[in-house]
């Protein structure tokens, strides 16, 4: 049977492909989430941090003694106090050749390095002694000069972002064909532009928690942890505290949305596990909102200057790029703060058949907030700066934005192709998108409306954005670098005596509904309904060992994995079945809960007596049988380095052009993730990551001001996108399964946050294009639209 | 982050509340419907000795109208005033502005007693007051007296009030044959803070516009009667040249403060588009 053959199977499968609803929705809508906010254990003490309150400064002294004797306060601990009982930790990675960082400590001992940045610990009976109690503690700091611009970071005489760096320049690359030049040189039309775009941050509903509880009897470490990936976790804290790993137990509970966000590792969770492993008490912290704006990691920051080279008939020639990512003090760990940039250099053009291209990365040190990987990495970056270009040089040629795409895109019978920026795309589907997009929101009819309504003083914008998203990463990514970031996933599924399923599996949820697809696919290999299997995720001691949720791939090999194990459990029962019945295996089938013939479907024994047998009487099985009925199976990606998706987006803005005031009317999908396994869900991630790409495109920001403290750290000031102002999102699918895998699935939580900023980029430069007015820096505030339009 | 430790004391009457302010000596704070002070201990941006929850007392609700004067109750939740057709009626300024305010969940705690006091320059009632030329009624250990509103917001989150006096009451004036109220907002988030927004209360007769309160928010450190702009239009006709002459007179009435993130000429810009659009509103209103 081949791969093509399978794929085939599975599209026939009972349960991959039916829209199932999230199974964990139920239980948090009454109320029995159990996050580790919910979690309270005996003689746990609550956590609280003292921060520095400006970006940059030498500490001359930290005064405890009135925070000791505040009410209900335990211990109140420095750097002196923790730092040693953990191996400091460096953001780099092999991979990214000479990338420098200086190494990280728990908490603060010279030097503070961004206004946040912890430099005591309060544990005390509740959280509110202990912030009583930080109020208490006294802090002697000696301002110093902020890094707080990039391009005045990388002066000779700027201040540096950390001690020990011999430059604010973390990382440099430059990634270049043989004829950019040449290419350059002999356009007929070379089109360019400066491009801003804002720091923001993730905002999730449940922000950062831990409990770590430090069992001294028995040494046993066991960290609650609201993380994605509780594997990389339980390494870290291993090595990290000098503890054996079997004996680090980390559990990720009901977890309240991570995108990216909760799978760096932050001072405050190592704080907590230093202070269980001192006290031999469970230490609890959970970060509040303010704490969380200048806690967790921030994303994108960057400034790019580029150019695209086209001939006469509008085909792309080339792109040179130079993209400026600015970090903060330090590259984060394990996973750097360098792999934005680096995507955002290679995924440049990624849609087009451009054969030359020159980007040059530079990531930047600074003193504010650490920036790194949050939900599609890059994408949005070299998807806008791209995007905006086309439009650009479709408006030079007189050429409409559909018809200079056309034009460009890599065609769907030209795979497998390799890119510019030596991307390799097995098979993508970009002709079939644009096609199916120009359906689906009847543009003719768009434009028509567009002019009309322009006569009358109301000015729309249409916007469209092709993209290519990276999904399924196999060790390319970060393993090669020397991350201890696992590249594969495991799986473990089991036949209960009863005759149900149990599957305990590496991927992790986080409300996306990881645990619902796996249900569905480990169903369709055993015959029974996804409600009959039982899925286990988020506990290392309980789950075989695996990459868990990052980068897209809880659906492609996480579901891989699902798949091959539930074949491998369905071979053990076949088999089982075979000699209990006398039949050989090949002739029999699972359907409906029951051993079935193959070829009538009739029904020969139920999974339940299979069960009953294997565990109860084995005694009458022959010597051999293998009655474990339960099956592991890891597995990595080993064919294309990343499984390539791509879609294309359409935004429909209406400009206010006296306010400035943008109002997204409707937004457009079309998105090809290979197998659907769960349109419901497949859905769902594509409205969550165009929301979250829409965010930052009109409303969030993360400001600073000239001494790097950030303005809007809260909620009031820090505008998320609301409901109000989202428009509804109509979605198409095309769907070209990879090869790579028998389940045929890739990913899909990053597609809708790639393109969907720049979507309404180029509506809104639609929009104010009688004006001759043109926005390049998101988030498209109404100030921003005044100015470009000259009214300030 | 969670609030230092405070005690609770529930009102039972005005004077038990004046009472109970004076003896903890300045370290007393009013709790009306919460949705700013709360968030305030949250963010320990204060800490008092005690809240004194007003809700339980009956003098400080209901709506009624007396002489034609419309007299709402301080403890007046937003969405109450949203939803009363005696406000609707006689207060219809308050009526439009109302669903601007924050959000339902907000609107269902909030006061319009609490937001006056407040006097956040950003918040829509205290310019609806100023346009209504509405009076505050306000008690103290002295009695109750009057207070204007053009007399009442001073500063930004300060008001003629004294330290431990309890707005009692907001009285508005009688309506008037050919009054009319337009009000809106500029904000980049329904429910958000304004960048600018204005309360208009006209009295239009015959095409000329016989009187006018115009009063912006969001401009400056308290709500801002445009008296430049308002005489610009009073006695005029409302054509596309007088509207023109107010927003004009409006650089004489705002001196919004220069912020990063909203230059001053930016909010004098988008003042002069919002009143454009709410006169415009009211030549077809009227």
């Amino acid at each position: 049977m081949t791969l093509q053959d399978t794929n085939t199977a599975a599209a026939r499968a009972p349960h991959i492909g039916q829209a199932h609803r999230r199974q964990t929705a139920r239980r948090h809508l009454a109320g029995r989430g159990r996050f580790v906010s919910d979690i309270v254990l005996p003689r746990m003490l609550h956590a609280a941090f003292v921060r520095s309150p400006m970006a940059r400064g030498r500490i001359v002294e930290i005064d405890t003694r009135d925070a000791e004797q505040s009410p209900g306060v335990v211990r109140v601990f420095t750097a002196r106090d923790l730092n040693p009982s953990c191996k400091p930790w460096t953001g780099t990675l092999d991979h990214f050749a000479s990338m420098v960082s200086a190494p990280q400590n728990i908490l603060a001992e010279e030097e503070v390095l961004w206004a946040g940045h912890p430099v005591a610990m309060v544990l005390a009976r509740t959280r509110a002694e202990a912030e009583d109690a930080c109020e208490l503690v006294m802090l002697d700091i000696e301002e110093g000069e902020a890094c707080v611009d990039g391009h005045a970071a990388l002066s000779g005489d700027a201040p540096r972002a950390a001690p020990g760096l011999d430059s604010n320049l973390c990382f440099q690359t430059v990634l270049e064909t043989m004829a950019v030049d040449a290419a350059f040189a002999g356009a007929a039309h070379v089109v360019e532009g400066d491009f801003t775009f804002g720091r923001h941050t993730a905002v999730t509903l449940e922000p950062r928690s831990v409990v770590a509880d430090f069992d001294a009897a028995s040494e046993q470490l066991t960290v609650h942890h609201g993380t994605q990936t509780p594997y990389q976790f339980q390494d870290i804290y291993a090595r990290h505290f000098g503890l054996s790993e079997s004996r680090v137990r980390v559990i990720a509970p009901d977890v309240g949305g991570s995108f990216g966000m909760k799978l760096h590792l932050y001072n405050e969770e190592m704080a907590a596990v230093a202070a269980s492993l001192k006290l031999g008490r469970p230490v609890k912290f959970v970060a509040d909102r303010l704490e969380s704006f200048v806690s967790d990691i921030h994303a994108r920051d960057h400034k790019v200057s580029a150019r695209m080279a086209l001939d006469a008939e509008g085909t792309i020639l080339a792109m040179e790029v130079d993209d400026m990512t600015q970090i903060g003090a330090f590259s984060t760990y394990p996973r750097t703060s360098v792999a934005e940039g680096n995507q955002v250099v290679r995924l440049m053009g990624a849609p087009y058949r451009m054969p030359d291209y020159r980007g040059r990365l530079s990531v930047v040190f600074q003193n504010k907030v650490q920036t790194s990987q949050y939900r599609a990495v890059g994408h949005p970056i070299a998807c806008a700066v791209t995007e905006a270009l086309v439009d650009k040089a479709a408006a030079r040629l007189g050429v409409d934005p559909f018809e200079i795409r056309a034009r460009n895109v890599v065609p769907d019978d030209a795979y497998p192709f390799v890119s510019a920026t030596g991307y390799s795309f097995e098979k993508l589907s970009h002709e079939a998108c644009l096609a199916k997009l120009r359906d689906l929101m009847d543009y003719d009819a768009l434009r028509a409306e567009q002019a009309a309504l322009r006569e009358r003083g109301i000015y729309r914008g249409i916007g469209i954005a092709p993209f290519v998203e990276i999904t399924n990463p196999g060790a390319a990514f970060y393993g090669v670098g020397g991350a201890r970031i696992s590249a594969q996933d495991g799986a473990v599924v089991r036949l209960t005596p009863s005759g149900e399923v149990q599957c305990a599996i590496s991927v992790t949820e986080q409300g996306q509904g990881t645990e619902t697809i796996i249900s569905q696919i480990v169903a369709d290999q055993l015959g029974v309904a996804p409600e009959q299997v039982k899925v286990t995720t988020g506990d290392t001691d309980t789950t075989p060992s695996g990459g868990a949720t990052w980068a897209c791939r809880g659906a492609g090999i996480g579901g891989e994995t699902a798949l091959r194990a539930g074949r491998k459990l369905q071979g053990q029962i076949l088999a089982l079945a075979g000699q209990i019945l006398q039949s050989d295996p090949a002739d029999l089938a699972l359907a409906d809960g029951h051993v079935v013939d193959a070829q009538s479907g009739t029904r020969r024994m139920p999974l339940a007596e299979i069960g009953r047998i294997a565990t109860y009487r084995p005694d009458t099985l022959p010597e051999a049988a293998d009655n474990s009925l339960t099956a592991a199976e890891h597995f990595a990606p080993s064919g294309y380095p990343f499984d390539f998706t791509n879609g294309i987006q359409a935004s429909l803005v209406e400009v206010d052009v006296e306010t400035g005031i943008v109002r997204l009317l409707k937004h457009w999908v079309v998105e090809d993730c290979g197998r659907i396994i769960n349109p419901l869900l497949v859905d769902e991630q594509i409205r969550g990551g165009v929301v979250q790409g829409l965010g930052p495109a009109l409303f969030e920001e993360c400001l600073y001001d000239e001494t790097g403290q950030m303005t809007n750290a809260s909620l009031a000031d820090y505008l998320v996108p609301m409901a109000c102002e989202m428009p509804d999102i109509v979605i198409g699918h095309v769907e070209t399964p990879t090869n790579d895998t028998i389940l045929g699935a890739k990913g899909v939580g990053e597609a809708g946050t790639a393109a969907a900023g720049v979507a309404a980029l180029n509506a809104v430069n639609d929009a104010l294009s009688p004006f001759k007015a043109e926005i390049r820096q998101t988030p498209m505030t109404p100030l921003r639209i005044l100015a470009a339009l000259g009214h300030v | 982050m969670k609030s230092p430790a405070f005690d609770y004391i529930r009102a039972r009457s005005v004077a038990h509340a004046l009472e109970t302010y004076r003896s903890l000596d300045g370290e007393g704070v009013y709790l009306a419907g919460g949705h700013s002070v709360v968030p305030s201990l949250t963010l320990r941006l204060q800490a008092p000795a005690a809240l004194i929850d007003l809700s339980g007392i009956d003098a400080l609700t209901g709506i009624s109208l007396d002489d034609g004067w419309l007299r709402i109750g301080a403890m007046t939740r937003h969405a109450e005033v949203a939803a009363d057709p005696m406000i609707r009626d006689h207060a219809h300024l308050f009526h439009l502005a109302a669903p601007h305010v924050a959000h339902p969940a907000i609107r269902n705690r909030g006061t319009i007693g609490g937001s006056l006091s407040l006097a956040d320059p950003a918040s829509e009632f205290p310019a609806v007051a100023l346009a209504l030329r509405a009076e505050m009624e306000v008690a103290g250990h002295d009695g109750v007296r009057r207070v204007k509103a053009d007399d009442f917001f001073l500063d930004i989150y300060e008001t003629a009030m004294d330290p431990g006096e309890i707005l009692q009451a907001i009285l508005v004036p009688p309506v008037r044959a050919g009054d009319v109220a337009v009000f809106d907002e500029l904000a980049r988030r329904r429910g958000d803070y304004a960048m600018v927004g204005a309360a208009v209360q006209a009295m239009v007769d015959a095409g000329r516009v016989a009187d006018i309160s115009i009063a912006f928010f969001s401009v400056g450190n308290k709500p801002t009667r445009a008296g430049a702009a308002e005489s610009a239009l009073r006695g005029a006709r409302l054509d596309d040249a007088t509207i023109a002459a107010a927003q004009s007179a409006l650089d004489a009435d705002l001196d919004p403060s220069d912020e990063p993130q909203m230059p001053a000429s930016v909010r004098r810009h988008l003042a002069r588009v919002l009143l454009g659009r709410l006169l415009g509103h009211l030549g077809t209103t009227a």
